[in-house]
């Protein structure tokens, strides 16, 4: 088997029980195409090759003597590098972690763990997941394997990137304003935010406490089915993860979508996007209704406010969650100063890149004495507006289809000057994120040879319903299984 | 209703007494790009301020869950050692931080 890296995880589960091949020759399969091109492409910020091979013999032996019945056994995974992995480096891309080792697991990953994971190193991201480009990485920029001049999206770019290049068969990101939805769209692959609370965070680095959502990205969405079974549920240690059931995803996604209800929001389609990509929701829309769904007009008349919410309520929460990082407790701790204040001032100074400090800045100054009502609460307010405008839309239809981002990625150092053209490239993710939904990019083709997703958007919890159209759409369609040529 | 007063463009002075409250020590050089590019940001988010929001609850979270408690019982995490150590300076199980007092 010369092409292992090319399967997908359900494809690389199948083998693995047909003793087809190893997990270790999965792993070596893994490792060999980041050899070859992450030196261009960038994705890893530290690797993890002897406890992998660890994990891949440990999965053999486990399949020799059929013990797990887990499909992740034996399969490779690349983990974005804000989730706290034991005895391996967790930077969140920050100088300020730059040497952080994490005495113990983020709950994911010991689920992962658990479930037999051969974890293969930690993935590059915009610095505690502030950014949509991951050029606002610590450390390096991450480069699209589509067009290595062109940026991965982010934050979760290092995860996109990785996957995208066949360098893992599935990888796991963070999305708080759209930082797996626009990367998977960027990037030609599959990406799930999660709803709000579906998804335990425990353990992975907090940046908008009310807004972060963590999820997978697949190279199919039926793989995506896969691996949220293993990560949804209640945890005791994250008191925002209500007891909801957790679906039998992998079955309810093989349901046809005859009847289904799908709105098609006005307020998405708007002047000066990419004329690709707007034709490829499109043709996206006619192909859903050719399979037998009804797609709606609709509109969410409140969209061009969030960003502007999101961007007071963001800001204000990571000035707040920054706060940990004092060169106290862990982390960068620079003592050359005279005093206490020296230590956080210099410490902080160092430690944290130019969007980190924007973002406290921004924070700090909302909520100041005097401007809470008008930034912060103001803001809040708002999100109940477009929160309504979503449940309105949800009294008539079932799923909404929209663009991930207005065009598709751009080139590296086009935007990374003006903050403020870089927020507004979220502008179609972060409704859904301010409403706590679930959101799924699925590739839909290509404008100008560059990848364009479409986003589709369910309601709180029903990951599974968007999960099958994803997967009933990948059926009729192949673009998920284009390659860009490294 | 509230009476916004907000500053549409933030000075130098301004930009410094906030880094003070955020702990950061700035450059020159970043308090002058900044205050260019936090007030741009903040003009941008004042659209906010159009908004009739009069009777309109705040929507801080979405789970719909309140009060989250567990029961009131000790459960060791068996790294307390490990979590010690990872600050810069730790003796005997405990973290080290500089003297903020001076003995006079």
């Amino acid at each position: 088997m010369s092409e292992l890296h090319k399967l997908t995880l359900l494809q690389a589960f199948t083998g693995l029980r047909n003793k087809e091949f190893t997990s270790r020759e999965l792993t070596e399969a893994c490792f060999s195409q980041i050899k070859k091109f992450d030196d261009q492409v960038k994705s890893f910020i530290t690797l993890n090759e002897k406890e992998a091979y660890e994990q891949a013999d440990a999965a053999d032996e486990k399949l020799k003597n059929g013990d797990s019945a887990s499909p992740l056994l034996g399969i490779p995974v690349a983990i974005k590098d804000i989730f706290c992995t034991k005895d391996l480096k967790t930077t969140s891309a920050s100088k300020i972690l730059e040497n952080y080792i994490p005495p113990f697991d983020a709950t994911t990953v010991e689920k992962l763990r658990e479930a037999g994971a051969v974890f293969l190193g930690k993935t590059n991201l915009d610095e505690f997941a502030m950014g949509g480009s991951t050029e606002n990485s610590g450390f390096f920029p991450t480069h699209n394997p589509w067009d290595l001049q062109r940026v991965p999206g982010g934050s979760s770019g290092g995860s996109a990137a990785a996957l995208a290049a066949d360098m893992c068969f599935y990888s796991l990101g963070t999305d708080t304003g759209g930082s797996i939805r626009e990367p998977a769209s960027f990037c030609g692959i599959s990406g799930l935010k999660v709803s709000y609370g579906r998804v335990s965070r425990y353990g992975v680095m907090a940046m908008t406490s009310s807004l972060d959502t963590i999820g997978p990205f697949g190279k199919t969405v039926e793989d995506i089915a896969v691996i949220l079974k293993y990560m949804a549920g209640q945890d005791p240690k994250d008191s925002t993860t209500p007891d909801v059931v957790v679906d039998d995803y992998s079955a309810e996604i093989m349901k046809d979508i005859r009847g289904l209800k799908i709105g098609l929001p006005k307020e998405y389609f708007v002047e000066g996007m990419d004329e690709g990509v707007r034709d490829r929701v499109l043709e996206a829309a006619k192909k859903f209704e050719e399979m037998g769904a009804e797609v709606i007009d609709i509109s969410l008349p409140h969209t061009d406010l969030a960003v502007a919410a999101y961007y007071v309520i963001c800001p204000s929460e990571v000035s707040s969650n920054m706060a940990r990082f004092d060169g106290i407790k862990y982390g960068l701790s620079k003592r050359d100063g005279k005093d206490l204040l020296d230590i956080y001032l210099d410490s902080r100074a160092q430690g944290f890149g130019a969007e980190v400090k924007r973002r406290i800045m921004i924070g700090t100054y909302a909520l100041s004495a005097g401007y809470y009502d008008a930034y912060y609460n103001k803001a809040m307010q708002v999100r109940t507006l477009v929160r309504q405008d979503f449940e309105e839309a949800y009294k008539q239809v079932d799923v909404i289809l929209t663009p991930v981002a207005p065009a598709p990625a751009y080139k590296l150092g086009e935007k990374i000057g003006d903050p403020l053209k870089m927020y507004l490239e979220d502008v179609f993710t972060i409704p859904a994120s301010l409403a706590g939904l679930c959101g799924l990019t699925v590739p839909a083709g290509f404008t100008e040879s560059l990848p364009v997703g479409i986003q589709l958007l369910g309601k709180r919890f029903d990951e599974k319903t968007i999960l099958r159209a994803g997967h009933q759409f990948q059926l009729v369609t192949d673009y998920h299984k284009q390659k860009p040529q490294l | 209703m509230y009476k916004f007063t907000i500053a549409m463009k933030l000075s130098h002075k301004e930009v410094e007494h906030i880094a003070t409250l955020a702990r950061l020590r700035l450059t020159e050089e970043e308090k002058e790009k900044y205050s260019g590019q936090l007030s741009g940001i903040l003009d941008y988010v004042e659209t906010l301020s159009a908004v009739d929001t009069t009777d309109v609850e705040p929507t801080s979270q979405v789970t719909g869950l309140t009060n989250i408690a567990r029961a009131d019982q000790v459960i060791e995490s068996g790294i307390s050692e490990e979590l010690v150590a990872c600050a810069p300076k730790s003796a005997d199980g405990y973290v080290v931080v500089p003297k903020i007092f001076e003995n006079k």
